[in-house]
């Protein structure tokens, strides 16, 4: 195949693929909701979630996005050195996500800082959001796709705390979050947590840690260990679907994490919605994909 | 007027305050009738700039929602896809609007505060969440666009008014009352939050 035609195939495929996570959530989250809906008894929990699935599948007979806020799109892209669209990249990113914003319909979400309008296209300066691990000696492109929505976006939080303050600090940072913006993030939630050396590098593990596939864990032992201490302890808070009081509150917690500097403990939060459109594809050279978010899925 | 259809507790507009009555907050609801978007901009035209709303929403209900609608022809339009926005930032201009417009459902995402409880209380009405993320649930029941005014605000903040039918879940978060759902919901979650942080502090003093 032709460079150019190659180019045209992979703009194309991302587009269909950034369409279709905004109307079937990824399998994983699924199966979260479903075992939160079984574990419920309170019974207008059990209507919201009965709600939930019956939007869910209505989505996907009408073919509509399930939810009217198809976010800002983001990329996190393992890219191979040697996929041998690598230059082109960052473009076609951008061409796929005006592409989907047409076809799908997405709404458009992409407002011009300081100008203040609407580009109309859901794309800007600096929007996609894209962020690139180039990976040695690989000729494949693994790629994370995510809807970030204007109500889950707005908990997001990243401070520096001095070391005094520990890890005990660190659950106070979280779980205040949660009872303050996280009420109004469309609960049941997805909580990534960042702990790193500074306010940027903790904010973004604290969104990879949304990509990560629900109810996988932290390698490090005590870090795994907080995770569910925090899952369990904002779960036993209650906030329930929407806030409004249920079970649960959470699909999960996940941290992220780095060294650090003696001096200070980076931290940061970030949600998801209940309704958390992540997707996973990989590319091999030839752009042959495989879906990991979603089984069965054929562009 | 209020109606029970197979234990569903349905309002259909117009809704009077008696209606409300025995309406509480943690109820679910549905609604049949009338029910026009409204949001930041046609709340700001109404309280501020002191302008007539064009949608006549007395009796009737408001969502705070910005929709993507379909163009069909002959000035006709469809509702893809609505759910509802955070309701909190229109709460500094609710009571009055509640006030000049009469309107007695008030639909939107989490909680709102005092002055608009006050509005519940003072002039008859409530408050109600639609649970949120779930657009293509709340589109399919809507009937017909009956219209559409202030299109100068363009398509989000556009007065969509509806015909729609057992429009819902709607949970009251504010009553005719004017006790307010989340407000008392936020004391159980504070004090719960503190227990448990306790409990986790004891086990991360990872720091030694």
């Amino acid at each position: 195949m032709a460079h150019a035609e190659q180019v045209k195939k992979m703009t194309e495929l991302v587009a269909k693929f950034v369409g279709y996570t905004g109307k079937v959530l990824p399998d994983d989250v699924i199966a979260k909701l479903e075992e939160l809906r079984r574990n419920e008894d309170d019974p207008m929990a059990k209507v919201i979630y009965d709600t939930m699935f019956r939007n869910q599948q209505l989505a996907k007979d009408l073919d509509r996005p399930s939810c009217q806020d198809t976010g800002v799109i983001q990329f996190w892209v393992k890219c191979g050195t040697k996929f041998p669209l690598i230059d082109e990249l960052e473009a076609l990113l951008k061409e796929a996500v005006v592409k989907a914003t047409f076809d799908t319909p997405l709404r458009h979400n992409s407002v011009e800082t300081f100008d203040e309008y609407n580009t109309g296209k859901n794309v800007g300066k600096g929007t996609p959001t894209i962020w690139f691990d180039p990976v040695p000696k690989s000729d494949s492109c693994e790629l994370y796709t995510y809807m970030a929505g204007g109500g889950c976006t707005l908990p997001g939080h990243a401070m520096v705390l001095m070391p005094g303050e520990g890890y005990e600090g660190v659950a106070k940072f979280v779980l205040e979050r949660m009872t303050s913006y996280g009420l109004n993030a469309c609960p049941p939630l997805l909580v990534g947590v960042g702990v790193a050396t500074s306010v940027e590098t903790a904010a973004l593990l604290s969104k990879k840690a949304l990509l990560r596939p629900i109810g996988s864990h932290n390698p490090n032992e005590r870090a795994a260990k907080m995770e569910k201490l925090l899952e369990e302890g904002i779960n036993a808070i209650g906030l329930g679907p929407q806030g409004m009081g249920g079970k649960a509150s959470v699909l999960g917690v996940h941290i992220e994490n780095s060294a650090r500097h003696p001096s200070a403990i980076g931290v940061a939060v970030n949600v998801g919605c209940w309704s958390h459109r992540r997707g996973h594809i990989i590319f091999d050279k030839d752009l042959n994909y495989t879906v990991l978010s979603h089984k069965g899925v054929s562009l | 007027m209020l109606e029970i259809k197979n234990g569903k507790k349905i309002l259909v507009t117009p809704v009077t305050a008696e209606d409300l009555k025995d309406i509480k907050i943690g109820d679910i609801v549905y609604l049949s009738g009338s029910l026009t978007t409204c949001r930041d901009v046609a709340h700001r035209r109404v309280v501020e700039a002191g302008r007539q709303i064009p949608v006549d929403v007395k009796g009737a209900a408001i969502l705070h929602a910005g929709p993507i609608i379909r163009p069909l022809p002959d000035d006709k339009f469809e509702m893809v896809n609505v759910g509802p926005t955070t309701s909190m930032r229109m709460e500094k201009f609710e009571y009055e609007f509640t006030k000049r417009t009469g309107v007695r459902v008030i639909v939107g995402k989490g909680g709102m505060g005092p002055e608009t409880a006050r509005a519940c209380k003072d002039f008859g009405a409530i408050h109600c969440v639609f649970p949120a993320g779930n657009a293509v649930v709340a589109a399919v029941c809507v009937e017909e666009i009956v219209e559409a005014q202030w299109r100068d605000l363009g398509m989000p903040e556009t007065l969509w008014h509806c015909r729609v039918k057992e429009f819902g879940p709607l949970i009251v978060s504010i009553d005719s009352q004017g006790r307010n759902y989340f407000e008392e919901k936020k004391v159980e979650y504070n004090k719960r939050r503190e227990e448990q942080l306790t409990k986790i502090c004891k086990e991360v003093s990872f720091i030694k």
